[in-house]
């Protein structure tokens, strides 16, 4: 089956995950980003290649980050951005998620970008405007359920790369709650692509997915052995709102054995960097001083977000 | 007349890059900045900078981000990022490129030289002139015109030489292969 990213000349056509990303795509992404960030630099913050065309931020999910962000990098190409605030939307009232598409389609939509709680479902968006012979409109996925948030990945690459350089010589521990985590899941997929030394993943078994190993990792249930050495420290946050169960007995006590505070941090490398999505539980998975300290990359993360984001819309919208 | 003959006589472009150098010296000042377009621009420019003796440090633009073939080609792969050490508004910047064929790269480059502010002067200097605008754009400094315009389908292309030489410039005719 062809990968539904990739039209038939293997240009890409949707960004849904990292998974099966070619690696010659997301290095020509993070290469395309670079430009894109000194951009950020000049008196006029604005480029013309996105001229004329529409873009729909559809967030059936709150994001304050991510939305904005995309929706700086859709300006800054000078397209002109929708936001839907689903809440109040007709999705309300009732309408299905292909009706919604549909109907902005009719208003000559040419990208949607497309938060949903529901894992899969800029996959159904792409499949069903391939199916109505409407190629054209592409689909970036800002985040589906547990399964995958790609330009959150591929910012983090970028990040890395940027104060790394090369990726493969590199130990990279991603810290907490795996098993909610589609920023997990697109970073451990474009680590393995990108062909890094080592990918752990360090968390208590309950925020582990049962099958983690199988993606090439190596778990680690003690912070302080998993840290040993490392270069990345790419922290998750605890997601409560996904919380089911009781997974943990409480954030103080996750805190006290997963929490990255300067101490466990010292048994990285010296110039290890730390990293986190946002936005940030000081005091859960991260101290106030290791995420305001000299390690931390988390802002400058943000910002490359928007070239990211730049880049990866450009090179979605460009060519006939 | 063929073309293989036509540039048989065409002088290299270290003797075009001299008289350049010769025409422009009398225009440039402790004010003159240079902005060199990738590629063969920024080699050029490279060495215009250094025999003319500028203050002002050198700039380089890419042009890929204000390409009018961005709606039918795409993202043009391989961009870098343009660099311009030096305030823009007010300032006397002379455009450097190799070859001088459309006027569309220069258009582009002006277009992003305003994206860092308001010039006071934009001229243009190229070792070439090939022919064939399809703008209204043209060079104050020019070291060579063809006698006729070159076909579409070829192009000219300056090249870099290798140790011990590495800054030493060459033209070469090849086949346009986005012709």
């Amino acid at each position: 089956m062809r990968n539904p990213q990739l039209n038939s000349q293997g240009k890409l056509q949707h960004l849904l995950t990292t998974e099966g990303l070619p690696r010659d795509i997301i290095l020509a992404i993070l290469d395309a980003a670079a430009p894109f960030a000194e951009v950020a630099e000049r008196e006029v913050k604005k480029l013309p290649l996105l001229r004329g065309k529409s873009i729909f931020n559809l967030f059936f999910e709150n994001s304050t980050r991510t939305r904005t962000t995309f929706e700086i990098a859709a300006k800054r190409l000078s397209a002109d951005v929708i936001n839907l605030n689903i809440n109040t939307s007709s999705a309300a009232k009732g309408e299905t998620l292909l009706d919604t598409i549909d109907n902005l389609s009719a208003m000559q939509a040419d990208m949607f970008v497309v938060r949903h709680a529901s894992s899969g479902a800029p996959y159904l968006i792409a499949g069903h405007l391939a199916a109505t012979g409407r190629e054209h409109i592409h689909v970036v996925n800002a985040g589906d359920g547990r399964h995958a948030h790609p330009t959150q990945g591929l910012l983090d690459m970028y990040t890395i790369r940027h104060y790394k350089r090369d990726f493969t010589a590199l130990t990279v521990a991603i810290v907490g709650d795996v098993l909610h985590s589609r920023v997990a899941r697109s970073q451990i997929h474009a680590l393995a692509t990108l062909g890094v030394a080592e990918i752990r993943v360090i968390a208590p078994r309950t925020l582990l997915p049962t099958d983690v190993e199988r993606l090439g990792v190596h778990v680690f249930h003690n912070i302080d052995e998993g840290l040993q050495g490392v270069d990345v420290v790419m922290m998750l946050r605890l997601q409560n709102e996904r919380m089911q169960g009781a997974l943990l007995p409480s954030p103080q006590e996750y805190f006290k054995s997963y929490g990255l505070t300067p101490e466990r941090l010292a048994r990285a490398k010296p110039d290890a960097i730390v990293m986190h999505p946002g936005p940030m539980n000081r005091g859960v998975e991260i101290d106030s001083a290791v995420a305001d300290g000299s390690h931390a990359v988390i802002l400058p993360q943000v910002t490359f977000g928007i070239a990211v984001r730049m880049a990866v819309m450009s090179m979605l919208a460009g060519g006939s | 007349m063929s073309n293989t003959q036509r540039l048989a006589n065409l002088p290299e472009a270290e003797a075009l890059l001299a008289s350049l150098v010769k025409t422009m010296l009398p225009h440039v000042g402790p004010d003159t900045a240079l902005v060199g377009i990738h590629t063969g621009g920024v080699w050029l420019a490279e060495r215009l900078h250094a025999a003319l003796g500028l203050k002002l440090p050198l700039g380089s633009i890419d042009v890929s981000f204000h390409r009018d073939d961005y709606s039918s080609k795409g993202l043009h792969p391989g961009a870098r990022a343009s660099s311009i050490p030096f305030p823009v508004d007010a300032a006397q910047i002379v455009l450097v490129d190799d070859v001088l064929f459309t006027g569309r790269t220069i258009r582009a480059a002006m277009n992003e030289l305003y994206d860092y502010g308001r010039p006071g002067r934009i001229d243009l200097a190229v070792l070439i002139d090939r022919g064939g605008r399809e703008l209204p754009i043209g060079a104050r400094f020019c070291a060579y015109t063809l006698p006729e315009p070159l076909p579409k389908s070829q192009e000219l292309v300056l090249t870099r030489g290798s140790e011990p030489t590495p800054s030493i410039l060459s033209l070469t005719l090849k086949d346009r292969h986005d012709a």
